[in-house]
């Protein structure tokens, strides 16, 4: 029954990284929105299981910020902006889906391998755990490599979070005070980046960020 | 001895007598599903019988290739059906061939059917085949990457003994087994020309995979062809039914009761997995064909993913 109880929690942290690689391969705007409050929802489940494991009751607390900020705050207003920018029917990649994905999997690899050599004393399973939240914060990053639009880069930096509330909820005893501080931070920076977004659609008529690349400031 | 080809036996027969009845069950709920009423569940029996009655029509230039072809395909088919454990595990013919072997066969039943799509020199049939080989050069890697990490985690590649092992506590919920069911879900719906990469309710439709290499046939060439392809269905669903829902399964030798028993919950599973068949592809549009080797490669990673976890 025990082993059980770990292997739930082993599962669910594996179907946090089995959305990220969902996402990487979803390259539609809005079903990338809906994967991305699935993500959160998973994490919440994760984050509330290790709560019931470790007995302990913050845990709780930090699942309901991602249920409820992440699962559905922050992509019902993502949704509503990219229907107000008129682009939730495009994605433009900067590399394919076939070569991201390959990517991916060297990324999950890689974190796994090192997560594993890096602590040999720890248990296999939570090891594995933290393996995987470093997959999930890399995957977020490839997103975000490989997507040139704003919208979708947002949502690669906010699976990046989910990643890191995954390992330390996994790692036993983070402070309640810098779960909270996290979650705000986030939600400032979702602020900044959606009025960001606008200006930047005012600017250059588009949310695709090469053509910031071009930009060589105000002039005169 | 006598009992165990029995038993055999009847696996055998049982398989072929209720996959068009699978079939039928699938439209039936697609159909109730779209607020129609749809045929009856027993239509597909209909159509094989009508199709049986029927003349054979082959084009002038055909050979002896596309009349043997749905035979084999069909004798392939069946063969790999007869070694799935259904509603028993360690079935006598189970112990002949592994999971990989399955597989072969599925592959050579596959292989004739593209032989066949191309034979009459059709546009369609070749439109057809070459699409099937660009599926199946994604799909089988895939599914012998589920193969590898189901049989990393059972110690074994024989279904019979998987199903056992997978049946025990010892299996426990791995992310590897997850991965790999993820994997055989998208490699049968790929491979049994499901809506997402095939539709199944059409014939003339630009964008189809089977029904193009199937159009030249007719009568009971026909209709042997379409039975091996309802036996694939229930295939991949007693595949999947026996690897990751192996509770209930009738061990060998386990009596009249045990079989009847394991039986029931066979038909049960089929029931669940055929409903849900039909609900997703109720809710998904098709994809094009140029995304369906994206979408089978990400079971490809899936699998490779699952394998790889397991080195750890």
């Amino acid at each position: 029954m025990d082993k059980l109880v770990f292997d739930i929690a082993h599962l669910l942290a594996g179907s946090v990284l089995l959305v990220s690689f969902m996402m990487l391969y979803q390259n539609r705007l809005s079903a990338l929105l809906n994967l991305f409050a699935l993500h959160a929802v998973i994490l919440a489940f994760s984050v509330a299981w290790q709560a019931h494991l470790q007995d302990a009751p913050h845990l709780y607390v930090t699942a309901m910020i991602a249920l409820f900020f992440k699962a559905l705050f922050i992509p019902l207003a993502l949704h509503r902006i990219v229907v107000r920018l008129n682009i939730h029917r495009q994605i433009e990649n900067v590399v394919g889906v076939g070569p991201t994905m390959l990517l991916g999997m060297g990324l999950a690899a890689l974190g796994m391998l090192l997560m594993v050599r890096i602590t040999p004393d720890s248990d296999l399973l939570g090891r594995e755990d933290l393996g995987f939240a470093l997959s999930t914060v890399m995957l977020g990053l490839l997103l975000m490599v490989a997507r040139r639009n704003a919208v979708s880069q947002v949502i690669g930096f906010m699976s990046v979070e989910n990643g890191t509330i995954l390992a330390a909820t996994g790692a036993k005893g983070m402070p309640m005070v810098v779960e909270i501080s996290v979650a705000f931070s986030i939600l400032i920076a979702f602020i900044v980046i959606g009025v960001f977004l606008f200006r930047i659609r005012e600017r250059f008529d588009t949310v695709d960020l090469q053509a910031l690349d071009q930009f060589r400031g105000e002039q005169g | 001895m006598i009992i165990d080809l029995l038993t055999q036996g009847v696996e055998m027969i049982l398989v072929l007598a209720i996959a068009p009845l699978l079939t039928g069950f699938v439209r039936k709920v697609k159909a109730r599903l779209l607020r129609r009423q749809g045929p009856s569940v027993w239509q597909p029996y209909r159509d094989l019988l009508r199709l049986a009655r029927k003349e054979v029509v082959l084009a002038e230039n055909a050979s002896w290739l596309f009349r043997t072809a749905p035979y084999l395909i069909f004798a392939a088919t069946w063969v790999a059906a007869a070694l799935v454990p259904t509603f028993a595990s360690g079935l006598m013919f189970s112990w002949a061939a592994d999971l990989i072997a399955i597989i072969a066969l599925l592959g050579s039943a596959r292989f004739f059917l593209a032989l066949a799509g191309m034979e009459v020199g059709t546009a369609f049939g070749g439109i057809g085949s070459s699409r099937e080989a660009m599926i199946a050069s994604v799909a089988e890697p895939a599914i012998l990457m589920m193969v590898f990490t189901v049989a990393l985690i059972a110690g074994s590649s024989q279904l019979s003994t998987v199903a056992r092992f997978m049946a025990t506590a010892e299996a426990g919920l791995r992310v590897s087994t997850g991965l790999a069911l993820f994997a055989l879900i998208i490699v049968a719906l790929a491979e049994n020309a499901r809506i997402p990469v095939d539709n199944p309710a059409t014939h003339l439709e630009l964008t189809m995979v089977h029904e193009a290499m199937v159009l030249e046939y007719s009568g009971r060439h026909l209709a042997v062809i379409e039975l091996a392809a309802s036996l694939k269905l229930l295939l991949y669903l007693s595949l999947i039914g026996c690897i990751f829902i192996p509770w209930g399964m009738a061990a060998s030798g386990g009596g009249i009761t045990g079989y009847l028993i394991g039986s029931l919950l066979y038909l049960a599973k089929l029931g669940v997995l055929g409903l849900g068949l039909a609900l997703f592809e109720s809710a998904i549009a098709k994809m094009r064909v140029f995304r369906v080797p994206q979408f089978v490669g990400a079971a490809l990673m899936l699998g490779l993913l699952g394998t790889l976890l397991l080195f750890f």
